[in-house]
């Protein structure tokens, strides 16, 4: 978030797109309901009818995959009409003239029918976030989990650029993490391009530094993201594979590619809490310790570093996982020894800049938001004040693009997918209360094509995709409109990435979860 | 500012503020109940009576903002004897069963009873026997110990605003209940999404997390403040444990990220670290990949032959030929090293997670 947490309370326009809140982010949605109840306006734009709607002073019903087109359509109102913010366009970025011969194109009316949403809520949703001071902007995968989805972002960065909503108190761009420690694991530098702090593995000073304090060689050469390290495991030219606390046997799009890549290595190690369906492939699996039985800390989506306390002593003969690297390291010949996540936490200070103030004695209260570059520095409450990274703010006009996959004759109903209130990825179906509460899924299926099938709820029907099928008992519901569905990815008995496109964002990698051609058929009762 | 005195203190505090809060932040005691510091006051309860010079009729603390040349008394005589009043007429329509009471001790209705000397309901009131309810596996709600003092009712209203509660029945049946018409309806049907938010400002023992029943007292807790895990939000949990076991969790109070409130997962889910499922010790396959079938070993044995294969396929295969996955639920240092190890020890930058879900 460019934002914090606690500025929502400011906030006079929440522009939600892509996020279902209230279930994968309740604490903030909460805090969204709050606004709405307070005067602020929210303006919804998901293809369900998700919970905030019914807060909402708009709701925008975005057919998936079109986000693109709808963003253009706001930034074309804003701009024919002359709400945009000139100066900040003068001063803070470059580009406009080749964003606007790109918008242009895309009239509110021309874009009504691709979309789904009628072009006066267009206007209205355009002239509404314009012309309000403390406007913010919330998204999360509905926005990422597209082969568009860097395309989804940076035009929503252009939509908060013209309209000079960034760079402030309560107005910004704030993708909203999913993962408690997603921020966390991308600030340390668990990605293949990156070392921690985001410094490029591609700048040889970077990688001198690094090399001098580790005391080793750094490979000038980008490494492979998860996608690709799952096709090279499936082509042979990945041979071992450390997965330490996830599961992409069931979460990762297309899983039986997924399965037969796992299958394939000549050695697997996981570090895990339970026996995931990951976990069933490998050769060796090392029990970690949970985040109750560990110190360390995590980065909340605000970057705000928090501290994780150790409540528990860890179960059975379990380690935390920082030991159990710091072990393994050491018996293949790399001597890796810490007293304490505090120390290594000292090591990552002196690496990383925008960590470099944080230090365990200054986390005992709430944390401290980076970028935090000394040791007295405060922290930071909201980003580009003044500035963006790279100097000016590049606008740049970006074309809508179709999704990889569209329903045709044989797929005519389009899928999409996310989390649901009661369980996050797979550790809420061992909580007892949880899985006794919602102990499987309940896909959402509109009243025609229910009625179409003969199909009310609770029963089951088969969902069949150009990849997979299974069978899933249905909710029937206006949520989803006709021609649409909703399933969630927690359960492994109607494993829904079984079903999904491994089509990419060609720059992140991000699959597209969030679009899938699928059919329904009937089972016998 | 304005200049006011309470018992006989003088003092200048901030326009705005309550009697409640200005005599809270001075150290004087003023007894409450359906008072919470995150809530609208509504004076219902009325045991924050206090008089004010110049007023016939005492008035309510919590709702009533200080004005300039104010004199407050806030234990007259008349007053006292309101309040031991007001405790004697809840105390006897309130189950007389503190020694097994999951909130003894925390019991802000026992607190008022001690501080105001009334030992037990004198009143021939007759208690109508209400309902436990206890239909979902959440929320354990006694009607019988409810004290109608609607703090969950706006907690509901005012911060989860889902609006699930209200006010019925009279007199010993008044509670804050989920009804449609008269008819008592549950939970999950009032719209309910269990954040449990009602249970953390409940005065008395009327709402209880079910999970916890049983588990251990407030006084034998240890309360330790960390971090939730269950999404990106951060917020921060106030986890009670007794004899290394989970007693109950609730929400910490910072200002900044959940300001105390949780969600259901954050709340209720965290049994999930206690599972037996859990894996006790190292696991070596013996069975088929994905067939699951493991046999227990050492750690010495495991992190032995760990290190040996990757060695092996790194030596077979080169350095680029291993991957790792790290962990967007793992920490910031586990994380670090994590990809420390693939660039350091493996050689390559093979070091992904699913930053983008």
């Amino acid at each position: 978030m460019t934002n914090s947490i606690k500025e929502i309370e400011h906030n006079d326009v929440l522009l939600i797109i892509g996020s279902n809140t209230t279930e994968a982010h309740p604490n903030i949605g909460q805090k969204m309901k709050q606004a709405a109840r307070r005067g602020a306006k929210l303006i919804v734009v998901d293809p369900r009818k998700i919970e905030l709607v019914d807060y909402a002073y708009l709701w925008l019903p975005i057919t998936p995959g079109t986000n693109v087109a709808l963003i253009n359509a706001l930034m074309y109102v804003i701009i024919t009409e002359g709400l945009t913010d000139k100066e900040f366009i003068e001063t803070r970025t470059e580009g406009y003239d080749e964003l606007w011969s790109v918008v242009k194109n895309y009239a509110p009316e021309m874009v009504q029918e691709l979309t789904g949403v009628p072009a006066e809520k267009i206007y209205e949703a355009a002239r509404t976030y314009a012309t309000t001071d403390r406007a913010g902007i919330f998204y999360t995968l509905g926005i990422t989990e597209h082969t568009s989805g860097t395309n989804n972002v940076m035009n929503l960065a252009n939509l908060a650029m013209i309209t000079g909503h960034v760079g402030k108190e309560y107005s910004g761009v704030n993708p909203l993490r999913g993962q408690n420690n997603v921020q966390g694991a991308c600030d340390m530098g668990a990605l293949p391009n990156v070392l921690p702090g985001y410094q490029s593995i591609a700048d040889a000073e970077v990688r001198e530094r690094f090399a001098s304090a580790w005391n080793c060689e750094i490979d000038e050469k980008f490494g492979l993201r998860i996608p690709e390290m799952i096709d090279f495991a499936a082509g042979g030219y990945i041979k071992a594979m450390y997965i330490m606390g996830e599961d992409p046997a069931l979460t990762d799009p297309n899983i039986n590619h997924v399965r037969k890549a796992l299958a394939n290595l000549d050695f697997l190690v996981v570090q895990e809490l339970f026996i995931s369906e990951t976990a069933k492939f490998a050769d060796v699996i090392l029990p970690g310790a949970s985040f109750l039985e560990k110190d360390g800390t995590f980065t909340n989506t605000e970057r705000r570093v928090q501290r994780v306390r150790q409540v528990l002593t860890p179960r059975g003969e379990s380690k935390p996982d920082w030991q159990i690297i710091c072990e393994l390291a050491t018996k293949m010949g790399y001597p890796m020894s810490y007293n304490s996540p505090a120390e290594i936490m000292d090591e990552i200070a002196d690496l990383t800049p925008i960590y470099r103030g944080i230090r365990y004695n200054r986390l005992e209260g709430d944390g401290l938001q980076w970028p935090c570059p000394t040791i007295d520095h405060p922290g930071t409450k909201y980003l580009h004040a003044g500035q963006f990274p790279r100097g000016k703010g590049l606008l740049q006009g970006i074309e809508y693009q179709p999704p990889a996959e569209l329903t045709d004759e044989e797929y005519p109903i389009l899928l999409t997918t996310g989390r649901m209130l009661y369980h996050y990825g797979v550790t809420t179906r061992r909580s007892a209360s949880l899985e006794s509460f919602r102990p499987e899924e309940f896909a959402e299926v509109n009243p025609e094509q229910a009625t179409a099938l003969g199909v009310k709820t609770g029963d089951k029907v088969k969902v069949v995709s150009r990849r997979g099928e299974l069978i899933t008992k249905v909710r029937v519901t206006k949520r989803v409109k006709p021609g649409m569905m909703f399933m969630t990815y927690h359960y492994k008995e109607s494993p829904v990435n079984i079903l999904t496109n491994a089509a990419f964002d060609p720059i992140t990698k991000t699959a597209e979860y969030k679009v899938t051609a699928v059919r329904l058929e009937p089972v016998n009762k | 500012m304005v200049n006011i005195t309470i018992d006989g203190k003088q003092m200048t505090v901030e326009e705005g503020k309550t009697i409640l809060e200005v005599a809270k932040a001075n150290g004087i005691y003023i007894p409450t109940l359906c008072y919470h510091p995150k809530l609208r006051p509504i004076g219902s309860c009325r045991l924050c009576l206090v008089a004010i010079e110049g007023r016939e009729k005492p008035v309510t603390a919590c709702n009533t903002p200080v004005a300039e040349g104010m004199v407050v008394r806030t234990s007259t005589p008349e007053i006292l004897e309101m309040r031991k009043g007001i405790i004697n007429m809840i105390l006897s329509m309130h189950p007389e069963d503190c020694l097994t009471c999951e909130k003894a001790g925390n019991c802000e209705l026992q607190e008022c009873a001690y501080n105001l000397g009334v030992k037990k309901g004198t009143l021939p009131l007759e208690a109508q026997e209400l309902p436990v309810l206890k239909e979902n596996p959440f929320i354990v709600r006694d009607y019988n110990k409810c004290i109608a003092c609607g703090r969950c009712i706006r907690a509901c209203k005012e911060v989860q605003c889902q609006r699930v509660l209200d006010l019925v029945g009279k007199g010993s049946e008044a509670r804050a209940g989920a009804t449609v018409g008269d008819q008592e309806i549950t939970l999950e049907e009032a719209g309910c999404v269990f954040c449990g938010n009602c249970v953390q400002v409940c005065p008395v023992g009327a709402l209880l997390e079910k999970d916890s029943l049983g588990k251990g007292r407030q006084w034998e807790a240890k309360k330790v403040r960390t971090v939730c895990t269950f999404c990106g939000v951060g917020c921060n949990l106030e986890v009670n444990v007794k004899d290394d076991h989970i007693v109950r969790v609730r929400g910490y109070e910072n200002p900044l990220v959940n300001d105390g409130w949780l969600c259901v997962k954050g709340r209720f889910g965290n049994d999930f670290v206690e599972s037996p499922e859990r894996i006790k010790r190292p696991l070596i396959r013996v069975g088929e990949k994905g067939e699951g079938k493991f046999k227990e070993v050492s750690w010495e044995e495991a992190l032995d032959y760990t290190a040996k294969r990757l060695q092996e396929v790194k030596d077979k295969y080169g350095k680029q030929s291993i991957a790792a996955f790290s962990s967007a639920r793992c920490t910031n240092e586990e994380n670090y090293l994590m990809q420390k190890f693939m660039r350091a020890v493996i050689g390559n930058n093979n070091i992904d997670h699913c930053a983008r879900t």
